[in-house]
């Protein structure tokens, strides 16, 4: 009745992976695991490719790949405009923070002004693009431990703030919101009644996720003491952003190299030293409250007056103006059928995105596109930290050490 | 043993079976709409009013899936595996009492099947564990890493908690210095219910439950974020079904078990002592089942999963010595006041 059919490996197929993985597997005393690119958990299309002993896991093999979309190669073929659009797919919970990105390091590649009221409004939206990732993180962070309810009311407070984003721009998630020079537009008439009834809502919400984890013994157990991080370690790897952060280096971009103005709003950088999941839980939870302060302060100063740049050179005229001036209509044709030509060189701008420090890296040959534009993404560099987080713990912490990363597959390949 | 008995038997044991299935498919619904609310959302509400008839469109769904069987499975096993984890869970309730006795048409019928089987609690303990061989069989014959690491989880998990599941059944056998159920529940009714006496007892009781039937937070063999689905990633169909179906069947069972080792059972004070009260046994017994339901639901809906090793450090370190210094106190009790208890 029952047929044995003993699968081994082939010597071809073990020739492939017979540097990554121990010579115990070689041998079978280890299994080799498949996980992903089709997992639960593996937030995205990420596959590992496990060595365990039992339950634990001897060594974990990233195999990133699975959702290459050639962004980079893809803005080459397109003017620096339009690419923008582009940058919302990186790393599709950061959309704001990449079209931030990229349109600073337009303006610094161009030396673009970007008016003060367009500065405070990039300030407010990458802040609550910051929370409702970090309310991303936290949902299926819980929910890779089984605490479902958290994914949901975390969900329920995101949606707020996608709202917010569909208020101004017409888009929950991909918004382009941001353009060289400052925004698309300015922000509806009721955009600051909503934001200031987020701030209101939200410290009460984020005690309410505390009030489910942080003292929750099980989760205590399933998050302290598990993947710890030494500073050193997480330097050698050039990993940024909350990771960075838990484990002692209170190293952000907005505070070491302000850029929009963070230098005008008073904040703080949540820094643990214990390098734990648990810690990495802390630093997100804080940074929420940290955002949301920003966020009410950058409202209570939001200056009035335009909101893009008044460079005709990159940015097109108001449609009033089309009418009147021949300039004005020139300078629209140029822009909207050949692109703005800015000078030739190169710039690498970087900010602090939720997952840490993303940066864009501008090639300019003078021409309307740009000749090379490659992105610094903090997950895929952190992600470089994982098989060293995952070794020697069990297959249950590896789903948990992949939520505390804190990836987003979408960032990771481009 | 006249007709008139196999005839009672034969009734008895299709109510409870039919009762059990019907039971399960709207625990599922209970727990989708309990859920829904606990995580602000509405749950189901299409089919039918209330989305009532959810749980039927599910078993026509799954009645019409197709059943695959890998390849590479050991087909008998793959197929005998979820008969051998659902058959256990459906005869368990076979010792339970549901009422006292009544009289239907000059006939002196007690309201179970088998309520004064001498051995009842141990039968019980005996057929709870059966069902960790399909288990643990659907998880190796599936031909799967992540299915037998399921299998092997839960046979390591089910060892670990039935010996503080036993004895926390020892405190209310000792306290009715009996095993039949039917006993321990009359035995509550004269000097109340046991949860009084055994307090450690209960508490120790759903916790080991919540890991024998495989339910958050100790739902590790199916633990969806870890192994995809545990033991039954490679089943589909009405094999599937059957896994899900022995799942819930066993919540109800758990909860009908602990309503009446420690709830009483049956007996509601100045109820059921009534004499038209007798016919209320049952429907006492089921509320207490979904109270019991619900706090099952609602630990799922609140608590993350623990983790293997820890689960297993804390079935073998702290509810095994608790289990055992609650049966040491209960009997040091019992020898010291004697006369608190009938015998």
């Amino acid at each position: 009745m029952t047929t044995e059919t003993e699968i081994t490996l082939t010597p071809a197929s073990l020739d492939e992976i017979k540097h990554l993985v121990s010579e115990r597997a070689i041998q079978g005393e280890t299994v080799l695991l498949n996980m992903g690119p089709q997992h639960p958990s593996t937030h995205g299309v990420l596959r590992l490719l496990l060595e365990l002993d039992g339950e634990e896991v001897v060594n974990c093999i990233p195999d990133v790949g699975f959702l290459h979309t050639g962004i980079e190669k893809n803005m080459e073929a397109k003017t620096y405009e339009k690419a923008a659009v582009m940058t919302d797919r990186l790393d599709y919970l950061n959309n704001l923070g990449n079209n931030l990105v990229y349109c600073m390091a337009i303006e610094k590649l161009a030396d673009l002004d970007v008016p003060p009221r367009a500065q405070a409004i990039r300030v407010i939206l990458t802040e609550l693009q910051r929370i409702s990732s970090h309310l991303v993180w936290l949902g299926t962070h819980a929910l890779d431990m089984a605490a479902m309810s958290v994914f949901l009311y975390c969900f329920r407070e995101r949606e707020i703030i996608l709202d917010i984003f569909e208020m101004c721009s017409g888009q929950r998630m991909m918004t382009t919101f941001f353009r060289p020079g400052g925004l698309w537009r300015d922000v509806p008439a009721d955009f600051e009644a909503a934001v200031r009834k987020f701030v209101q809502l939200f410290p009460e919400r984020v005690n309410e996720y505390e009030r489910l984890l942080t003292k929750n013994p099980l989760f205590l157990r399933r998050t302290k003491g598990i993947g710890v991080l030494k500073p050193e370690t997480a330097l050698q790897y050039g990993v940024t952003g909350p990771m960075l952060r838990a484990s002692g280096i209170a190293h952000d971009l907005r505070k070491a190299q302000p850029y929009s103005g963070y230098d005008l709003y008073d904040f703080d950088i949540p820094t643990f030293t214990e390098g734990d999941t648990y810690a990495r839980y802390l630093v997100r939870v804080e940074e929420m409250r940290q955002s949301l302060r920003i966020v009410e302060q950058a409202l209570n100063k939001l200056p009035l007056g335009p909101v893009r740049s008044n460079n005709r050179k990159y940015v097109p005229p108001p449609r009033s103006e089309i009418g009147v001036s021949m300039e004005a209509l020139i300078h629209h044709f140029k822009l909207w059928t050949e692109g703005f030509l800015p000078p030739k060189g190169s710039v690498y701008v970087g900010v602090e995105s939720p997952r840490g420090e993303l940066g864009v890296y501008l090639e300019s040959d003078g021409g309307p596109k740009p000749y090379r534009v490659h992105w610094r993404t903090p997950s895929f560099t952190n992600m470089q930290i994982l098989p060293i987080l995952a070794k020697g713990h069990l297959v249950a912490d590896l789903v948990v050490l992949i939520g505390t990363v804190d990836i987003v597959l979408g960032d990771v390949d481009r | 043993m006249d007709v008139a008995l196999w005839i009672e038997w034969i009734i008895k044991a299709l109510i409870l079976v039919l009762g059990l299935l019907t039971g399960f498919a709207y625990l599922t619904y209970m727990e989708r709409k309990f859920l829904a609310r606990f995580q602000n959302r509405y749950g189901p509400n299409r089919a039918g009013p209330f989305g009532l008839l959810q749980p039927v469109a599910d078993g026509v769904k799954l009645i019409f899936k197709e059943e695959l069987i890998p390849a590479q499975a050991d087909k008998l096993i793959f197929m005998a595996a979820p008969i051998i984890t659902t058959v256990p869970a459906l005869i368990i309730l076979g010792v339970l009492p549901f009422g006292g006795v009544v009289n239907i048409m000059g006939r002196e019928v007690p309201l179970s099947i088998a309520g004064n089987l001498n051995v009842g609690v141990l039968y019980i303990a005996a057929i709870t564990s059966i069902s960790v061989y399909g288990i643990v069989l659907a998880g190796w014959s599936s031909n799967n890493k992540y299915a037998t690491m399921g299998g092997i989880r839960s046979s390591a998990q089910m060892i670990s908690y039935e010996l503080a599941l036993a004895l926390s059944f020892v405190g209310p056998i000792m306290l009715a210095g009996s095993l039949s159920l039917a006993d321990i529940v009359e035995e509550q009714m004269r000097i109340g219910w046991f949860i009084i006496y055994q307090p450690i007892g209960f508490v120790i009781f759903l916790i080991a439950a919540l890991a024998e039937i495989n339910r958050a937070p100790f739902d590790m063999p199916e633990a969806e974020q870890e192994l995809t689905a545990g033991y039954h990633v490679e089943y589909s169909g009405m094999k599937f079904a059957l896994f899900m179906m022995t799942e819930y069947i066993k919540m109800i069972v758990v909860s009908a078990i602990a309503a009446t080792l420690f709830l009483g059972g049956y007996h509601l004070p100045f109820v059921t002592d009534q004499p038209w009260g007798v016919w209320l046994g049952p429907f006492i017994l089921i509320g207490k089942i979904i109270l019991l339901l619900w706090g099952i639901i609602w630990v799922r809906a609140t608590l993350p999963r623990v983790r293997y090793d820890q689960l297993m450090a804390m079935g073998w370190k702290v509810l095994l010595p608790i289990a055992l210094f609650n049966v040491f106190l209960t009997s040091v009790i019992m020898v010291l006041f004697p006369n608190w208890f009938s015998h």
